[in-house]
C-alpha cells in the first residue's frame, strides 16, 4: 500500500522499486528515486529533529543542500554518519537514520525547557559564560556538551576505503542544471576537456522539480536527456554527478568529494569501490553555474515542522510525487512563489490562502493563480503561527503602508503546510570562496558575483540570471568563451543556445523581517538561523550591545555558523542588520563564505593513508634477521631500528646492561645502517666543509676521518657525524639517523644559494649501503678472519678508513667508535648486508659476539660523555654550551659563526652541558628532571635546568647521567636537587661528563 | 593549493615545495665587521611585503633545485619565476596591490 501521503501519480521516483528503511526504530516504506526527506513526509512524518539551543520540535524546510533543520544521523556502530541532511540522503534498502540533537526521543524532549527558560539563553550566551570565572564554566560545561551537540561520532574505527585522486582539466563546470547543461555542452562541442560536476544523483538542477518546463519546444527533462546523452558520446567531457564541489582553494584548485556507494544498500556495494573519493582537481577555467537558493521570510515561530520553503514544495510535489501537506498556505513577497501555489494546487493539495506582502500582487505566475480562483490576501502577513510538532494553523493580518506594523488581531487560517519565499539567494559560495568580490543587486535583493578574482566565471541563476531561457543562453556563451580561452576555439556554424521561456520571481516586495503580533522579543520567535538557533530579537540584541561589524555579529551571535554555513540565514540576517540601522545592504557588508560548502566525510581526507600506510616504514637489510633473533624495535624517524635483543626471560634494562658489558668486554654488533650517509664530490668538496662544519677540513688527508659539527645560521647545534675523504676531492659524510634529510636540503640550500661558484655535487647514499658496527676489545681479532686489510694500529689508525673486502665482498672499514671501544664500521654494498651480518655472527661465536641496540648504544656513548643532537641539544644550544670550543675553528667562516659571537653566547648564566652523578648510585635520575639549587615547599623554584640523558652503567657501576646547567662548568662538585612529581627529591652532583676510560686509551689501542 | 612552475620540471603542486623566505638576501662576507643588530638582521628578519614579493622556493621532492618565484601576498598569483643568481624581473608593480 502506497504511503499516506504519496500521490497516485507524477515524480522521478520508480513505483516498481520499493525500499524498506527505519527512521527512528519504526520501519517505513519509500521509493526508488525518494530522498530520506521526501520518503518521511510520504509517510507524514515531519517532525524530524530538535533545535540546537531550545530544543523546539523541528520539520524538514527545504530540498536540497540549504536543509538546515533535518540533520539525520545515519548508520549505526562504526558506520555512522553524523549531521547529514535529509534532503540530500538518496533513499536505500536498509537504511537506518535517527534524529539527532533530541534526548530522549524526538517527540519528547527534556530539554524543551530551554525554549521557555530562553531568556536565560540570550545572544553571546556562549561568550558570556566564558567571561565568568573558570568555575562557573566547569559547573556549565557538561550541561551544556550534553543539551548541545549536533549528532554522535562512530563508535568505531570507519571500516570503510576512501580513495583520493588528481585531475586537471580545461573547463571545469560546477551545477548541472540547465546553465551548466549548456556550459558542458558547448565546451565540449568545441574539444575542451570539460569536468561537468553536479551534486545531485541526476542531472538537470531546478529542472527536476519543474512540472511544466520546455526547453526548445519539447518537455524540459526530454531537453535534459538529450544534453546528457550527447555530453556522455563526447570523449573529452567526464560527468561526475553525486559530487559536491566544496571547496575552491587557491589557482583554480578545487576540491571535490564523490559519493560512490552511499546510494546502494549494503550488500550491492562493489568491493572495488570506495565509498567516497577526493577529487583534487586544477582547471584552467572554471565556470560556475551552481544555481540559487530561496530564502524564507522571518516572521513569528517560522520553525514550526511544516513550514518549508516554497520551492521545495514544488519538488516534493513535482520530483517526488509526494504531498507535503493537505492544506496549504503561501507565504510571498514575491510573484515566484506562485508557481508553488498552482503546483500543489494541482497536486490536489487544498490552497487555502497565498498571503503575500506585495501591496498590489501582480505577475505573470500571480495571474495564473488568481484565473485558477486561490485566495490572495496582498499587503497580508501571517503575523503568528501555531501547533506543536506540525503548524495547524496560521494568524493572518493587514500590514501598514510601511510594512512596519499590522493591524487587527488577524484571521486564524488552519493548514497543515506554509510555503514560504523571501526572494532567492544566488549560490555565490565557490564565487566567494575564490576570493572574487560579490556586490548587491537591489533588484532581486540578493548578493550577486561581481569580479572574479582568478579564471573563473559564473552563469545562470548564479550569476543573478532567474530566467530559464537567460540561464540557457548564458551557460551556452560561457562555454564557448572559457573553452576558447582554454585554446578550443568552437568549430564550424555558430549555434544558437536552446531557447525557453524568460521569467524571474519579479516583482517582489522585500522586507527583511516581518512584523509579528506582539513586539519583538514579547513572545513568538522571529529565526533567522535555524540551525544555531539565532533570532531577530538575538540580532538587535547584539546591535544594541555596541556590535557593529556584520563579522562581529555573526560570532556573537553564531548566526551563519552551523554545518549548513547560513545558506538561508545569512543575508537574512544583514538585511535585518541594516534595517535596524536604516542603512542600505552593501554599507553592512557581507560575511566570508568558507569551504566546505556542505561537510565532508572525515575518511576521504584520509584516504588510504590509514593504518600501515600511514607513513612509509623504512628497514635496514638485516632487518629480517633482527626480527628472527627477537629484537624489540623503537622508531627513529621513519626507521625501524632494533632497541634491545633481548633473551630467555630478560627484561628491557636486563638485555641493555648485557649488551652494554659485551661491548666492553669483548665483542658488540650493531647494525648503523640507518646513518645518514651523503655523498660529496667536487674540486671544492674540502673548502664546502670548512664553510659547513665548524672545525676545518682542508688537510684532512685522503683516508682519513673526522667528526663535524654543523650550525644552522643562528649558532645554535644542527647535527654532528664523522665526515671521512675518499679521495682528494671526494668525502662521504654522516649524519644522524633522522637528520639526513633536513642535512641534505641544508647542505643543498647553501651550496645553490650562497655558495654557486663552488663546484659541488650532493648524492644521498644512505639506502646504497649497509653499516655494521663492530665494537669491544675482539672488534679486531674478529675482523681480521674476514679481511685481506692490515689491520695493525699502525697501518689502520683510529679516525682512518680502508678499502678492501670483509668476507669476500667490497667494503670500505672505517676506524671510528661512537662507543668509546676499540671500534670498525663496515659500509658493504646494501644488498650484502645481511649476508654479512650473518657471517660476523657465525664467526664472531667465539667470541661470545653480542648484537647490541640503540638502546646499548646511547649508554655507552654516554659513559663517554659523547652527545646525541636532539637529546642533549634542542636547537638552542651552541658548541660552547656543550664544553666543545675544541671544535670551532677561529680562523675561518662557516655558517652559524658570526651568531656564536654574540654577545647573549658568551653570558656565564647560559646552560651548559655537564655531568650529574646521585648520592645513591643504584638511583636513575627521570630524563628531564628539573634541578635546582634549592627545594623549596612546594612549586615555583628556582628551575636551574634539566636532565637530558640518564642511564644505569654497569661498565662504571652506577647510574651516571648529563644535563644542561645554568652556569653548569662553574658548578664541578656542587650538590642539586630533582624534585620529582612524586614528591621525592634526589640529590646528586655536578661533574665532567665523561665517566668511564677518560684518558681514551680504549678507543685507541 | 599554490601551482608553482618549477623552472627544471614544469608546473608542480606546491605541496612538492618547501618555502625559503625572501629571496635576494645575500649571506654577508664580512660578518666580521657587522654588529650584533645588523647579523640579527640578516639572520632573524624578511621583509613581510603586501603586494608583489620576492621568495625561494626549492622543489623539495622533486628537482631539489632552489628557485627564486615573485609572487603577490594578496592574489597569490605568481608572476614569475626564475633561477637562484638571476636579476628578478622587470614587473609592473603599479596595479598589484
Ligand atoms: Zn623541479
Amino acid at each position: 500500500m502506497p504511503a499516506r501521503f504519496r500521490l497516485t501519480q507524477g515524480g522521478l521516483i520508480d513505483r516498481s522499486k520499493p525500499v524498506s528503511f527505519q527512521f527512528n526504530g519504526k520501519v517505513y516504506l519509500g521509493f526508488e528515486g525518494d530522498t530520506l526527506a521526501s520518503a518521511l513526509i510520504a509517510n507524514g512524518v515531519h517532525l524530524v529533529g530538535r533545535s540546537f539551543k531550545y530544543h523546539r520540535p523541528r520539520g524538514i524546510m527545504s530540498a536540497g543542500a540549504e536543509e538546515a533543520n533535518a540533520l539525520i544521523q545515519v548508520g549505526e556502530g562504526a558506520r555512522s554518519d553524523p549531521n547529514l541532511r535529509a534532503t540530500q540522503i538518496e533513499l536505500v534498502d536498509g537504511l537506518v537514520a535517527s534524529s539527532q540533537n533530541c534526548w530522549p526521543s524526538v517527540e519528547f524532549d527534556v530539554s524543551i525547557v530551554n525554549n521557555f527558560a530562553s531568556r536565560l539563553l540570550p545572544s553571546g550566551f556562549y561568550y558570556k559564560t566564558f567571561m565568568w570565572p573558570a568555575s562557573f564554566w566547569m559547573t556549565y560545561e557538561s550541561a551544556i556538551r550534553k543539551a548541545a551537540g549536533l549528532g554522535k561520532a562512530p563508535e568505531g574505527p570507519d571500516p570503510d576505503s576512501y580513495d583520493k585522486t588528481f585531475a586537471h582539466c580545461d573547463v571545469l563546470v560546477v551545477g548541472a542544471g540547465p546553465s551548466g547543461l549548456t556550459a558542458a555542452l558547448s565546451a565540449g562541442r568545441a574539444g575542451a576537456r570539460v569536468i561537468l560536476a553536479e551534486q545531485d544523483n541526476a542531472l538537470g538542477g531546478d529542472l527536476l522539480s519543474e512540472a511544466d518546463a520546455e526547453i526548445q519546444g519539447q518537455p524540459a527533462l526530454e531537453w535534459v536527456e538529450g544534453a546528457r546523452a550527447e555530453l556522455e558520446g563526447l570523449e573529452n567531457v567526464r560527468i561526475l554527478t553525486r559530487t559536491q564541489c566544496y571547496g575552491y582553494f587557491d589557482h583554480n584548485f578545487i576540491g571535490l568529494m564523490q559519493n560512490l556507494t552511499d546510494h546502494l544498500p549494503q550488500n550491492a556495494k562493489p568491493a572495488s569501490l570506495p565509498r567516497h573519493r577526493l577529487w583534487k582537481l586544477r582547471a584552467k577555467q572554471v565556470l560556475l553555474a551552481t544555481g540559487a537558493i530561496e530564502r524564507p521570510l522571518v516572521f513569528s515561530d517560522n520553525d514550526r515542522p511544516g513550514i518549508m520553503l516554497a520551492s521545495a514544495c514544488r519538488t516534493y510535489v513535482n520530483r517526488y510525487g509526494v504531498k507535503p501537506g493537505k492544506k496549504a498556505v503561501i507565504f510571498t513577497n514575491n510573484d515566484g512563489a506562485y508557481a508553488a501555489a498552482l503546483d500543489l494546487h494541482k497536486a490536489g493539495i487544498h490552497v487555502a490562502a497565498i498571503v503575500d506582502l506585495r501591496s498590489d500582487p501582480e505577475g505573470p505566475m500571480t495571474e495564473q493563480a488568481r484565473e485558477a480562483g486561490l485566495r490572495i490576501l496582498g499587503n497580508h502577513a501571517v503575523i503568528a503561527t501555531a501547533g506543536d510538532k506540525r503548524v495547524k494553523a496560521v494568524l493572518v493580518a493587514p500590514l501598514s503602508e510601511d510594512g512596519e506594523k499590522v493591524y487587527g488581531g488577524g484571521e486564524k487560517i488552519d493548514c497543515d503546510l506554509v510555503a514560504v519565499s523571501g526572494g532567492w539567494n544566488p549560490t555565490v559560495h565557490l564565487h566567494s570562496q575564490s576570493r572574487g568580490k560579490i556586490v548587491f543587486d537591489d533588484d532581486y535583493a540578493c548578493f550577486v558575483p561581481g569580479t572574479p578574482a582568478q579564471e573563473s566565471v559564473t552563469a545562470g541563476a548564479c550569476s543573478g540570471n532567474f530566467g530559464l531561457g537567460a540561464c540557457l543562453t548564458q551557460g551556452h556563451d560561457a562555454g564557448i568563451a572559457t573553452a576558447a580561452k582554454t585554446g578550443f576555439k568552437a568549430k564550424g556554424r555558430k549555434r544558437a543556445p536552446p531557447k525557453a521561456e524568460d521569467r524571474n520571481f519579479l516583482p517582489a516586495r522585500w522586507m527583511w523581517l516581518v512584523p509579528g503580533d506582539k513586539p519583538l522579543g514579547h513572545g513568538g520567535k522571529h529565526f533567522v538561523d535555524v540551525q544555531n538557533d539565532v533570532t531577530a530579537a538575538d540580532l538587535h540584541l547584539a546591535l544594541r550591545e555596541g556590535y557593529r561589524s556584520i563579522e562581529h555579529v555573526k560570532r556573537y551571535t553564531t548566526t551563519g555558523m552551523g554545518t549548513d554555513q547560513g545558506k538561508t540565514s545569512n543575508v537574512n540576517a544583514i538585511g535585518i542588520v541594516a534595517g535596524h540601522f536604516g542603512c542600505p545592504i552593501p554599507n553592512v557588508g557581507v560575511t566570508t563564505f568558507r569551504p566546505p560548502y556542505t561537510p565532508v566525510t572525515f575518511g576521504v581526507f584520509a584516504g588510504r593513508d590509514v593504518g600501515d600506510l600511514l607513513d612509509p616504514v623504512r628497514k635496514t637489510p638485516m632487518h629480517a634477521l633482527h626480527e628472527h633473533a627477537g629484537a624489540a624495535f623503537e622508531d627513529v624517524g621513519q626507521w625501524k631500528r632494533p632497541w634491545y635483543f633481548p633473551i630467555a626471560g630478560e627484561d628491557m634494562h636486563q638485555a641493555v646492561n648485557r649488551e652494554v658489558k659485551a661491548c666492553r668486554d669483548s665483542l658488540g654488533v650493531m647494525d648503523a645502517s640507518t646513518l645518514g650517509k651523503i655523498d660529496i664530490q667536487g674540486k671544492d668538496a674540502a673548502e664546502f666543509l670548512n664553510r659547513i662544519y665548524t672545525n676545518a677540513w682542508s688537510q684532512l688527508k685522503v683516508g682519513a676521518c673526522r667528526y663535524g659539527l654543523m650550525l644552522g645560521e643562528d649558532g645554535m647545534v644542527m647535527d654532528d657525524g664523522v665526515t671521512s675523504r675518499l679521495g682528494e676531492n671526494h668525502f662521504l659524510m654522516t649524519t644522524t639517523t633522522g637528520n639526513a634529510a633536513p642535512v641534505l636540503g641544508h647542505l643543498e640550500e647553501y651550496l645553490q644559494t650562497e655558495w654557486p661558484e663552488l663546484e659541488v655535487y650532493l648524492t644521498s647514499v644512505t639506502e646504497q649501503f649497509a653499516t655494521i658496527s663492530l665494537a669491544g676489545p675482539n672488534a679486531r681479532n674478529l675482523l681480521a678472519e674476514l679481511t685481506d686489510i692490515d689491520l695493525s694500529a699502525e697501518a689502520f689508525p683510529f679516525m682512518t678508513l680502508r678499502e678492501g673486502t670483509a668476507a669476500g665482498i667490497p667494503a670500505r672499514v672505517f676506524r671510528i667508535s661512537f662507543t668509546g671501544d676499540l671500534s670498525y664500521e663496515i659500509n658493504v654494498p646494501a644488498s650484502y648486508g645481511a649476508a654479512l651480518w650473518q657471517t660476523v655472527m657465525t664467526a664472531g661465536e667465539k667470541y661470545g659476539i653480542t648484537p647490541y641496540g640503540t638502546e646499548a648504544m646511547h649508554v655507552l656513548r654516554a659513559e663517554k660523555g659523547f652527545i646525541i643532537v636532539g637529546q642533549e641539544t634542542d636547537g638552542s644550544v651552541t658548541p660552547f654550551d656543550l664544553g666543545m670550543d675544541w671544535i670551532v675553528s677561529k680562523k675561518k667562516d662557516f655558517v652559524g659563526r658570526r651568531s656564536l659571537f654574540r654577545a647573549d653566547m658568551s653570558k656565564d648564566d647560559r646552560k651548559q652541558l655537564v655531568g650529574l652523578l646521585t648520592d645513591v648510585p643504584e638511583q636513575v635520575l627521570p630524563e628531564g628532571a628539573q634541578l635546582v639549587e634549592k627545594v623549596e615547599d612546594k612549586p615555583p623554584m628556582k628551575m636551574l635546568g634539566h636532565v637530558t640523558s640518564s642511564y644505569h652503567s654497569p661498565n662504571v657501576g652506577r647510574s651516571i647521567a648529563m644535563a644542561l646547567i645554568k652556569g653548569g662548568r662553574a658548578r664541578m662538585g656542587s650538590k642539586l636537587y630533582a624534585p620529582l612529581a612524586d614528591g621525592k627529591v634526589v640529590t646528586c652532583t655536578v661533574t665532567g661528563v665523561v665517566f668511564y676510560d677518560k684518558e681514551g686509551e680504549r678507543t685507541r689501542g | 593549493m599554490l601551482e608553482i612552475n618549477c623552472p627544471y620540471c614544469g608546473p608542480r603542486f606546491e605541496t612538492e615545495f618547501s618555502y625559503g623566505g625572501e629571496a635576494h638576501i645575500e649571506r654577508p662576507k664580512d660578518s666580521e665587521n657587522l654588529t650584533d643588530e645588523q647579523w640579527g638582521d640578516y639572520v632573524f628578519m624578511n621583509s613581510n611585503t603586501k603586494g608583489v614579493f620576492l621568495e625561494r622556493w626549492v622543489h623539495t621532492s622533486g628537482c631539489r633545485r632552489w628557485f627564486n618565484v615573485a609572487r603577490d601576498t594578496v592574489s597569490y598569483q605568481i608572476l614569475a619565476v626564475y633561477e637562484t643568481g638571476a636579476k628578478p624581473p622587470k614587473l609592473d608593480l603599479r596595479n598589484d596591490v
